[in-house]
């Protein structure tokens, strides 16, 4: 009888699961189904789902349009740039406030998140304006610096949290061992805490790739990475849903696969702690 | 030996810089309509012919607004060449922010300009944006349903003609809506549209000392007769519905009649989007009985140069071939007739061979109909058809639009949201010093 109620429960469970994981998912899904309808198909009411003819005509007509490549290598650079150059400042950070905290160190953890509770608009033309002085608009150094200032609080913030959970005994060890300051953190803590550097990476990627407040307002042609390219698909005058949906589906590809690739860390570093 | 590999490699760097240096590039900001992407497609002809580069930055109308205005006020010097539209151009103009195009040599004869479009792209009796595409606003109606309803639509009907029309056509119980037209918020959006009803009806904006008329019995007459077509004709969620929407629903087979931009003619028409291709009409927008003012608006995008740009010589290049008459020329070869970017030059309509387009002649007699410098029946003091030429019509067009747009969905009268409409306007030109 027991085991029933736990089977079914079980399965219960697994519907809900799976339920949340569909609605959750579906918006990607239908934007990757209506990539392959017409135009006229795409906007169909009733809608359809699954039983139309299949046409990568969209595809071919953006690969025509946009230098998809080169809107891509920027969104490389960008997100894997501002992630390393957050990581580095970052984990020193993190490490200092986890290991030597002083009595402001609680204050300075609010204070950098304060930040994020500014809406981006509010300081879109101060940073316009210092970025034309310092001959930054549509650059990719420039871009890279926004949003590693923009995600920094959330990497500190989880880096801090994994690091609390390491017993700074073992570093102590290290210490006693004749490990320097370079050596405790690159040796002994980094290894410890790579689920959660691993899953601070790769969410910072994620955000980073879909940024899309600064790198419309602060790019043009040069420096512009593949929001810009979502963005050039919506028309005024003209349907245009097939189309749109084929550039996301080609903008989210790189970033899915990487997720889907990567999930583990992810889900690791996201429910568990640095140590178990 | 040593010493002339070196001369070489120094000799290979300084041609490499030099031809760096002479290898222009300009950049274009525009926005993803039909024909800008034909443009772009077109472009590489102009880079053959002067050795200048292009690059495209395409973007969403919203966005581009905003980004050209940011750009441009903040002299960031990011794009060469923008596409701008009849509302910024004379704006813009008055501030400096543009280059005029007086410079554009002889031979683009700009007389051959439709004398609207160029009334609208003018400061002080100079063309500061050259139009790429034009358009006016006009009735397509599904002729099959017409018939069906025993009812033929005059060439030049009035607003009645379209009521009956639409109570004639509207058909719940099969889905059909007499009459489509725009109720999304947002001054291009739903007020495009009321405006030019208000024009018609003999209403205006502003007497000719700034001050507020949406309280007078004119815009009320307006507004109430937009709201009634809505709700005894029009498709349901129509408060949310703009020119895609409605697009969508006349291809469809949805709606008897749909009022908006003559640009549309071509997607209906078009067999691979459109059900209902075969069976679309063109008459003019209506006018009230007894007044003259019939209900359409002028409309272009058009190239302009940004004051401070580093390259206004190779940018005045590029504007003269896009909006050529040879690039219309280059358009018809390569693509056909039906797609040649419209309502621009006087010398496409007097072309027999663009004549065969079906809507060619609605499209002119439409926008030729529409003045900016009059479009009211009462004299105003600004310049601008379905809006007002002046900065701060953008907020209160949209903050109205909001009114109207409720008005649309139930939430308000069209007496209530007249007086709201007033009060904020009368607030925000009070606050802005008129």
């Amino acid at each position: 009888m027991a085991r029933s109620v736990t089977t079914q429960r079980k399965t219960l469970n697994t519907a809900i699961a799976w339920g949340i994981g569909l609605v959750l998912f579906f918006p990607i899904l239908w934007t990757i189904l209506t990539s392959f309808k017409t135009e006229a198909q795409a906007i169909a009411d009733p809608p359809v789902w699954f039983f139309f003819d299949w046409t990568l005509e969209n595809y071919r007509v953006v690969q025509e349009r946009s230098n998809y490549s080169r809107f891509l290598w920027n969104s490389i650079i960008i997100a894997g740039g501002s992630t390393i150059l957050g990581m580095i400042i970052a984990i020193p950070a993190a490490w200092s406030m986890a290991f030597v905290p002083s009595n402001r160190t609680k204050d300075i953890l609010l204070w950098m998140l304060s930040t994020k509770m500014l809406p981006a608009v509010g300081v879109l033309y101060p940073i316009y304006l210092i970025f034309i002085q310092l001959g930054l608009l549509d650059t990719r150094i420039g871009l890279t610096i926004v949003l590693m200032l923009i995600n920094l609080p959330i990497m500190v913030w989880m880096l801090y949290t994994y690091f609390k959970e390491i017993p700074g005994e073992i570093l102590e060890a290290a210490r006693m061992d004749g490990a320097g300051l370079r050596e405790e953190i690159l040796y002994v803590l980094t290894p410890m805490a790579i689920p959660g550097i691993a899953s601070t990476v790769l969410l910072n990627i994620i955000l980073a790739w879909n940024e899309a407040f600064w790198t419309l307002n602060l790019t043009a042609a040069r420096a512009a990475p593949l929001t810009a390219f979502i963005a050039s698909y919506s028309s005024p005058e003209g349907l245009f849903y097939a189309k749109l949906s084929a550039a996301s589906t080609m903008a989210i590809a790189p970033i899915l696969i990487l997720g889907w690739f990567s999930q583990k860390q992810l889900v690791r570093g996201l429910t568990f702690g640095a140590v178990k | 030996m040593g010493h002339g590999k070196s001369l070489v490699a120094s000799t290979a760097i300084a041609l490499v810089t030099a031809s760096g240096a002479f290898a222009q590039t300009l950049t274009i900001a525009t926005v993803n309509n039909g024909d800008m992407i034909r443009m772009q497609g077109l472009s590489s002809e102009f880079t053959e012919a002067t050795g200048i580069n292009l690059e495209w930055v395409i973007l969403e109308e919203n966005i581009l607004r905003q980004r050209v205005t940011q750009d441009i006020a903040t002299s960031g010097g990011q794009f060469d060449i923008m596409t701008i539209g009849m509302y910024e151009t004379p704006i813009w103009a008055e501030r400096g922010w543009l280059v005029s195009l007086d410079g554009l040599p002889e031979d683009y004869d700009k007389d051959d300009i439709l004398p609207a479009m160029r009334a609208g792209l003018s400061f002080d009796g100079s063309l500061y944006a050259a139009p790429f595409y034009g358009e006016s606003s006009m009735v397509m109606y599904r002729t099959d349903l017409m018939e069906a309803a025993g009812l033929e639509m005059p060439q030049e009907p009035t607003w009645a003609d379209i009521e009956a029309a639409a109570a004639a056509m509207t058909d719940r119980d099969n889905n059909i809506n007499g009459i489509c037209i725009r109720g999304r918020a947002g001054w291009g959006e739903n007020m495009a549209f009321i405006t030019t009803v208000a024009n018609s009806f003999g209403a205006r904006w502003f007497d000719e000392d700034w001050n507020a008329q949406l309280d007078s019995p004119e815009w009320l007459e307006a507004v109430t007769f937009y709201n009634n077509l809505l709700q005894n004709y029009g498709p349901p969620g129509a408060a949310n519905n703009g020119f895609n929407e409605n697009l969508t629903l006349f291809q469809q087979g949805r709606c008897g009649m749909w009022i908006d931009a003559t640009v549309a003619a071509s997607f209906v028409t078009n067999p691979n989007d459109s059900t209902v291709a075969d069976r679309v009409g063109f008459a003019l927008a209506p006018n009230k009985e007894g007044l003259e003012k019939r209900a359409n608006w002028l409309w272009a995008w058009a190239l302009a140069i940004p004051a401070g740009t580093q390259q206004e010589e190779a940018a005045m290049q590029f504007i003269n071939w896009a909006t050529s008459k040879d690039y219309l020329e280059l358009v018809a070869a390569r693509e056909g007739w039906a797609n040649v970017p419209p309502g621009s030059r006087i010398s496409l309509y007097e072309n027999p061979e663009y004549a065969s387009v079906p809507f060619a002649d609605m499209t002119l007699r439409s926008i030729n109909a529409a003045d900016p410098n009059n479009p009211t029946v009462d004299p105003v003091p600004y310049v601008g058809i379905q809006f007002v030429a002046i900065p701060e019509w953008a907020g209160i067009g949209t903050s109205a639009g909001q009114e109207f747009s409720a008005m649309v969905a139930g939430q308000l009268t069209p007496e209530q949201a007249l007086a709201r409409a007033q009060a904020l306007v009368t607030d925000e030109m009070e606050a802005a010093g008129y």
